[in-house]
């Protein structure tokens, strides 16, 4: 009795001393909505599960604006631990060799043990250099598939378990919707910039740069206007929208388009896999939803091949002391377990970014109960990566998904043709690449 | 200036000095960065500069982006202005014709100077938002198909007047101020000689507001390119298709956004030039009718 | 009034009642959308008439917030939007109006350049200079400080112009009869000229209040930590949330709530607020 309560009062004695030593580590992150919460709990499970170190996560707004908010802060000397970063910053974080602490560098000086092999290949492929060493830990992965109204496919008289499987089947049976009153439109779209450009390039196995796609340095320039098969999807698209049959959502995420899908207004509807939880959230009541994979032509040799990610990974930035980077590699390894990583992408549709992850989910079950919760998987897993659908690498890309927005604007609004459109996408895109490489050389 | 004045050596410089320090390390200071920033280029994360002289410049007037820019920006400072001047007169001339209900009339016209053009933009974009707003939906039933998210005049006509919205009640309170220091007997002497209302307008009340309507050019030019920061940011973000980029916005978005600090530096530089400018023509005319 | 013409007086007050509505519409619009529950805006049209949802609305953003968005209680906002505003108003005024009194009353060296100086942050505006300005504050450790929010922006030509014009239209016998009788440059500057510009005081107080309520850019670039966010500010962050719908109702009612103490100061202080609006701009 009496050890137990000196063990007891040992044990607080450590405890109370071990909290007054607790490295706080931040991290700044673009989590708003029910991603945020889940993420909050995630953290304070963490904080929970050991007493070294106490991570405190803030949500910096958008991805562009936490992104900038880390980087201004950096120059400021106030930057964070750990910051989210988007897909399309990964060339400005790369470059900044002094700045951001190498992920696989991090675990080794800390003696963290970690398997690079253990990730989804599809996934990291995006975020590691020409030695294959991972520089940013990926946490949340999406790629864009397709959502589609099955009562609306029923109305029409179309098989609702049979979503098109290419652009030409998708078009007629938007047409048969729309004639039949089902909807008003056929499809709309978040996210031109990465559905409908670099997502469209990979799944036909299309370049849109040289030095595959900027995988092999700064000197890597885009090549939009080359591609043949994205060029005459434009014009479609720009022919569509004239037609009904297409809907505009507005620039960078497309703020409108998910509107649209949930009123029953478009009947089909391309965005992130993460889209999934929004997507049942507010079409629940009010019509099925269907699952199926990105279109492709048919006529494009080697389509489809496999579509490429979206979202973000966590950068460490340099500039604190070692016992950051000890609760920052702890954390890291915590937030890939398998366990998390699960519980994290069943919950938010992003994909599992191990191997380990997307086993314990099959274990469990959750694919088998939750149709369509895997087609984001089976996309990007499709096919092994070619240079092609890896992924791409420019530098000062948020502002390349600026002009790639203008640019399909004036498409749409009859400025441009398609290819006048991408050609000027390339020249002006360049101009920022350019800028970029030169600044950091 | 004073003819007398008192003697201390060190009370003038305590008294100055809170004033000084603010100007110098918030003002003063981080501009002088912004001109030397002009010069340079730099990576986001401020890791590597060089000096390119002027490049960053030339670079810029050669931006067919920046140009269109400029453009834009005239468009809609114009658009702002006008609209802006053109409803207050209006509104200041009827107020100026009721005698009794005048000043209810101002205390309801007046508030919305008060709403931040924060909060002025997202009420707009609220009402003019495509799928659930309310102006797209009346609009279309006269057959006009609103789409600022893709036709760039509806985004420009959004934006004129989400931004001239706050300004009419503070023109409209200059114009009722100038209005009544124009002497009753030189309408009447006019009506006498048969001059009707418009006449009237145009021949007496427009000559006599013109100081008024010049002094309110000048600050609603200086509002319309520097104030409306947030209501750009509430609303299209400077889309579509750049048709809404106004300067200010581009030297954020560039700067803060694009982390692109070279251009962004020089395009602060060519913003401080036309600041000088306008700040110039205001203060000569402002000395101008304190003298009077 | 020149003549009675009631087809012009008519048109005037039509004139005036469509202004009034113009100005209305879009708040109205924003309260009525404030009082729906978050489903009512899905079928594609924003009702006109009032919901059931006002109270639980205000009071949810009022005391806990939007936390998935990032948003503290609307209450801290709207508490620090105060202290932001006071504090502006407030510093403007004091340090304007000293430094005003040191222009009028004083000579010294360098006169003739601090006037210049504080002349020159009138070609300043926070637009141009917004990266180096926002690296000055963080080398001096005001990141998501008050002080930070506040203190750069209190420097103010505006202000110290007005109380120079107030101060120049003093008749000097004032000055003369006050060293006559012994008092010193403080004394005079408390009894006499504080006093004597009262009105100017609480006119520019009204517009400095508003201005500094309102501020927008500079709270957004230089608060990372939420305890220290304004309402204003904290719209947009609400109304762009990464890949999940805006809540309208949430964000029309923090709208109204953002607008609201700024739209009460000049209805009930509308005399001050025209007067101190035009004598600033003099």
């Amino acid at each position: 009795m009496i050890r137990t309560t000196l063990v007891g009062a040992m044990a607080l004695a450590a405890s109370v001393s071990m909290a007054q030593a607790k490295t706080t580590i931040t991290w700044w992150h673009a989590m708003g909505g029910e991603l945020g919460q889940k993420l909050d709990q995630i953290v304070a499970d963490y904080n929970k599960s050991q007493d070294k170190f106490k991570v405190v996560a803030t949500y910096k707004g958008s991805y562009p604006q936490t992104m900038t908010a880390a980087i201004a802060a950096f120059r400021a000397k106030k930057q964070p631990d750990i910051v989210q970063v988007f897909e399309v910053g990964t060339g400005t974080m790369m470059a900044a060799k002094g700045a951001v602490y190498p992920v696989y560098k991090l675990m080794k000086d800390m003696g963290e043990p970690f398997d690079p092999n253990g990730f989804l290949k599809a996934v990291v492929g995006y975020y590691t250099d020409s030695q294959g060493n991972m520089l940013s830990m990926p946490f949340n992965s999406s790629t864009p598939i397709m959502y589609y109204n099955k009562d609306a496919f029923k109305k029409a008289g179309l098989d609702p378990n049979q979503p098109p499987k290419t652009w030409g089947e998708l078009v007629a049976d938007s047409k048969q919707i729309m004639k039949s009153g089902a909807a008003k439109c056929g499809f709309t779209s978040g996210w031109i910039s990465w559905i409908q450009a670099e997502n469209f390039s990979a799944w036909h196995n299309q370049p849109i740069g040289t030095e595959d796609n900027g995988f092999g340095g700064l000197g890597a320039r885009l090549e939009f206007g080359k591609d043949k098969a994205l060029v005459k999807h434009w014009a479609n698209l720009a022919e569509w929208q004239k037609e009904g049959i297409f809907k505009y959502g507005g620039p960078v995420g497309g703020n409108d388009a998910p509107p649209m899908f949930y009123s029953g207004d478009c009947a089909i509807y391309m965005n992130s896999s993460a889209s999934r939880a929004g997507v049942l959230a507010n079409t629940k009541g009010k019509f099925e939803v269907g699952y199926g994979m990105l279109p492709y032509y048919a006529d494009v040799k080697g389509a489809p091949q496999n579509t490429i990610i979206g979202g973000a990974t966590l950068w460490v930035l340099r500039g604190h002391d070692k016992a950051h980077y000890k609760g920052v590699a702890s954390f890291l390894s915590y937030l890939s377990s398998a366990k998390v990583q699960a519980d994290w992408s069943q919950f938010s549709g992003y994909l599992p970014i191990t191997q380990a992850a997307y086993k314990l989910g099959q274990e469990q079950g959750f694919y088998a109960k939750n149709p369509g919760s895997d087609v984001g998987i089976k996309e990007i897993t499709l096919n092994p990566p070619t240079a092609n659908s890896k992924g791409l690498r420019f530098g000062n890309y948020v502002q390349v998904r600026d002009v790639i927005d203008t640019q399909f604007q004036k498409l749409l609004a009859g400025n441009e043709t398609a290819q006048q459109a991408l050609d000027n996408v390339d020249t002006n895109g360049n101009k920022l690449i350019e800028q970029f490489q030169k600044a950091n050389q | 200036m004073k003819r007398i004045f008192f003697r201390n050596k060190f009370l003038p410089y305590l008294l100055i000095a809170p004033q000084m320090v603010v100007t110098i390390i918030f003002f003063l200071w981080p501009a002088g960065e912004a001109v030397l920033q002009s010069f340079q280029r730099e990576d986001a994360f401020g890791l590597h500069t060089t000096w390119v002289g002027l490049a960053n410049y030339r670079a810029l007037f050669q931006d067919p982006a920046y140009i269109y820019s400029l453009q834009v920006t005239v468009v809609f400072t114009i658009g702002v202005t006008a609209l802006a001047l053109i409803s207050a007169l209006l509104l200041a001339l009827a107020v100026d014709r009721t005698t009794k209900a005048g000043s209810t009339y101002t205390t309801l016209l007046v508030w919305p100077y008060a709403v931040a053009p924060a909060v002025v933009g997202v009420l707009w974009w609220f009402l003019f938002n495509p799928t659930i707003g309310l102006m797209p939906y009346l609009l279309s039933l006269v057959g006009y198909h609103w789409d600022h998210a893709l036709k760039g005049d509806d985004a420009m006509i959004l934006v004129i007047i989400s931004a001239a919205w706050p300004q009419v009640s503070y023109n409209f309170l200059f114009f009722v101020a100038g209005l009544k220091s124009i002497p009753a007997s030189m309408r009447e002497a006019a009506a006498i000689d048969g001059a009707g209302p418009v006449k009237r307008f145009f021949t007496i009340t427009l000559p006599l507001l013109s100081p008024t309507t010049f002094f309110l050019v000048v600050v609603n030019f200086v509002y319309a390119m520097f104030a409306t920061f947030p209501v750009i940011d509430a609303t299209t973000q400077g889309g579509p298709a750049d048709a809404t980029n106004i300067l200010v916005y581009k030297v954020y978005q560039d700067g803060f956004v694009g982390l692109n600090l070279g251009s962004s530096a020089a395009q602060s530089v060519v913003l401080l030039a036309i600041v000088i400018v306008l700040t110039v023509i205001q203060f000569r005319f402002i000395e101008r009718r304190i003298e009077y | 009034m020149v003549e009675n013409r009631p087809i012009l007086n008519i048109l005037a007050h039509l004139v005036l009642i469509l202004g009034v509505l113009v100005v209305a519409f879009p708040i109205y619009i924003a309260f009525i959308a404030s009082t729906h529950g978050p489903t009512d805006f899905l079928s594609g049209l924003i009702p006109l008439t009032p919901g059931h949802d006002t109270w639980h609305t205000y009071m949810t953003m009022l005391t806990t917030g939007m936390q998935t968005s990032g948003m503290p209680p609307l209450s801290l906002q709207m508490m620090n939007s105060l202290i932001m505003a006071l504090t502006i108003a407030i510093g403007k005024i004091s340090i304007s109006i000293i430094s005003a009194y040191a222009i009028v009353y004083f000579r010294f060296p360098f006169r003739n350049l601090a006037f210049w100086l504080i002349f020159i942050t009138l070609m300043l505006p926070v637009e141009v200079r917004i990266l180096p300005t926002y690296k000055v504050v963080a080398d001096l450790g005001m990141l998501d400080t008050y002080a930070g929010l506040t203190i750069p922006l209190i420097a103010s030509a505006t202000a110290t112009f007005l109380f120079r014009q107030v101060f120049l239209t003093i008749p000097d016998e004032l000055m003369e009869a006050a060293r006559i009788d012994g008092a010193g440059p403080m004394k005079f500057f408390w009894d006499i000229l504080l006093p004597m510009s009262r009105n100017n005081i609480a006119a520019l107080f009204v517009i400095l209040f508003i201005y500094g309520w309102n501020q927008y850019l500079w709270p957004l670039l230089i608060t990372t930590d939420a305890s220290h966010y304004t309402i204003v500010m904290g719209i947009k962050r609400m109304a762009d949330v990464a890949d999940s719908q805006p809540q309208w109702n949430y964000i029309m009612a923090t709208a109204i709530l953002a607008m609201l103490p700024p739209v009460l100061v000049v209805i009930f202080m509308q005399k001050l607020f025209v007067k101190g609006l035009i004598e600033t701009e003099k």
